[in-house]
């Protein structure tokens, strides 16, 4: 048996009436990747924002690095959340901030006693494996949406997280930086050897980042396993969909 | 299976529960405002920038208060020979009533609705939760800041309307009645009472608070989308200047309740 980093069982969420999560159970292991794909709306994003507690569910059994989260008092919940990093899907670089000062923000309010040198050393280490050195005193509006993709990647990794969500990593970019936003994804999990849970709803991402397919339908999952297992033998319609609109076009 | 029938009628429900969420919201300021880090340096950054940002038109708007209100003043009080009054009451219904409601209300404008914005933007690009995943309290670092600065800036910039009101004042009345600069500010100075003064900072601190608060409110509470920031910052805005004309009123009957007891 391969070591869980995260284990979901019936997790449910609703909005009002909108009843997003149904029942979602759910294994990320130590050192996969694992992507999770589904229809925009489908409750991807919802799913990891429960995970580090952005949103409570309603009901279910979530355990993270050991530990049973609905039982975490803030202090814990938030020694925690230190150890997943989240790439947002706007990236959600401080916009009042150049990016150092984004990446030190995080750094400096958790990690007391660093000296100005260690700082900027962290901070000159992780801007040239993301491959951005020259952006350091820029603002985030200066910066591409591929940058900010990265700098979000690199502002996140600055506390060496276990576990990486990344929340549509490719979604609005050129296929050429998708390419290379896949190749950091693969890289960040070779150099920081995290676990990983890729959300999109890009197949090309999906067959260069994945160990794992989970394919989310109407709040649940629906098909676990390799790219093969889950769309070549497809045989659901809502999965088969997904296929051919990617690669049939 | 959950009840979703309202409990009076959906619209009135809706509005208590907003109230009871921005009650909530004001409850959680004063329960995190004692408690360390104190973010000393964001609370002056925020300081310098509601300066900086309303200065220029503060200046100008209380300048042209001082000269229109000494102007329009006159006849009324030239018909009983008593313009040698004037600066007395210039300087009453600028120090009590004038000088801290133009200074909240060009406030509520201008750094009101940039909090509005700037909270409600960070909000939607999801630059609030990223805070929270960092193990950063964002309820800390932009809403306590950003009212502390408001409530102990607008004081300030209270007390500059004031002063420059009245130089617009001693402009008007020195080209008319030969009043020298030393006489205007003695008589200005006989007229207004430490009462004035007291309830004056006392209400600025109130309107300060009500801006800060208020911005911060709409833009937490903004919805998705370009549009959800826009309206953040224009309720912002209509929110606190409503509350400021409510907080005058209250003010106003308390200050003559003490005045006159
Ligand atoms: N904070 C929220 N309040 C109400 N509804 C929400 C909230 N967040 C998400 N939803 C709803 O949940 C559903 C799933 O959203 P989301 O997880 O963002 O979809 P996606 O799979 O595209 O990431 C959508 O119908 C959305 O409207
Ligand atoms: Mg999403």
């Amino acid at each position: 048996m391969r070591e869980a980093v995260i284990e979901i069982k019936e997790l449910y969420k609703s909005f009002g009436d909108n009843h997003v999560l149904r029942g979602v159970d759910l294994e990320l292991y130590k050192g996969e990747n694992l992507v999770v794909l589904g229809k925009s709306g489908s409750g991807k994003s919802v799913l990891i924002k429960i995970l580090v507690q952005l949103l409570k569910q309603d009901s279910g059994y979530i355990k993270i690095l050991g530990q049973d989260i609905s039982k975490l008092d803030l202090k814990s919940l938030n020694k925690l959340r230190l150890r997943i990093g989240f790439a947002f899907q706007a990236s959600a670089l401080y916009d009042s901030m150049t990016v150092k000062e984004n990446m030190e923000f995080p750094l400096t309010r958790n990690i007391k006693n660093l000296s100005r040198k260690e700082i900027d050393y962290k901070i000159e280490r992780l801007l040239d494996s993301v491959g951005l050195p020259k952006t350091i005193n820029q603002m985030p509006s200066e910066l591409s949406g591929g940058q900010k993709k990265r700098i979000g990647v690199a502002r996140t990794l600055i506390l060496n997280p276990e576990i990486m969500f990344y929340d549509e990593p490719t979604a609005g970019l050129d296929p050429i930086t998708c390419i290379d936003i896949n190749n950091l994804i693969n890289q960040v999990r070779e150099e920081y050897k995290t676990s990983s849970i890729v959300i999109t709803h890009d197949l090309t991402c999906a067959k260069d980042t994945g160990d794992r397919m989970a394919v989310l339908v109407e709040g649940q999952f629906k098909a676990v396993g390799s790219f093969g297992e889950v769309f070549e033998e497809a045989t659901d319609p809502n999965i088969k969909s997904f296929y051919d609109y990617n690669f049939m076009r | 299976m959950e009840d979703n029938r309202p409990i009076i009628s959906n619209k009135t429900d809706d509005f208590f529960r907003g109230l009871a969420d921005a009650f909530a919201f004001v409850k959680r300021f004063f329960q995190e405002v004692w408690f360390p880090p104190y973010e000393f340096k964001e609370i002056l950054r925020q300081c310098y920038e509601i300066g900086y940002r309303s200065l220029p038109l503060i200046s100008l708007t209380g300048f042209i208060i001082g000269i229109v209100f000494t102007n329009q003043s006159r006849p009324s009080l030239a018909e009983f020979g008593a313009t040698s009054w004037l600066p007395a009451l210039i300087s009453i219904a600028i120090v009590r009533a004038l000088g801290p409601l133009v200074t909240a209300l060009i406030a509520s404008g201008k750094v009101g609705s940039s909090i509005g914005a700037e909270i409600g933007s960070m909000k939607v690009t999801e630059q609030i939760d990223a805070m929270e995943v960092s193990a950063i309290n964002p309820f800390k670092y932009l809403v306590v800041t950003r009212t502390l600065a408001t409530t102990f800036m607008i004081p300030v910039l209270v007390m500059y309307t004031d002063f420059v009101a009245l130089i617009g004042a001693f402009l008007n009345v020195n080209q008319n009645e030969l009043v020298s600069l030393s006489t205007f500010f003695v008589q200005v100075f006989e007229a207004i009472s430490f009462l004035d003064v007291f309830s004056s900072v006392i209400k600025s601190l109130v309107f300060g608070f009500t801006i800060g608060i208020v911005g911060c409110y709409k833009g937490y509470n903004s919805t998705k989308g370009t549009e959800g920031v826009g309206k953040a910052a224009n309720s912002a805005v209509v929110m606190s200047m409503f509350l400021i004309f409510i907080e005058e009123l209250l003010a106003l009957q308390i200050v003559n309740a003490i005045r006159y007891s």
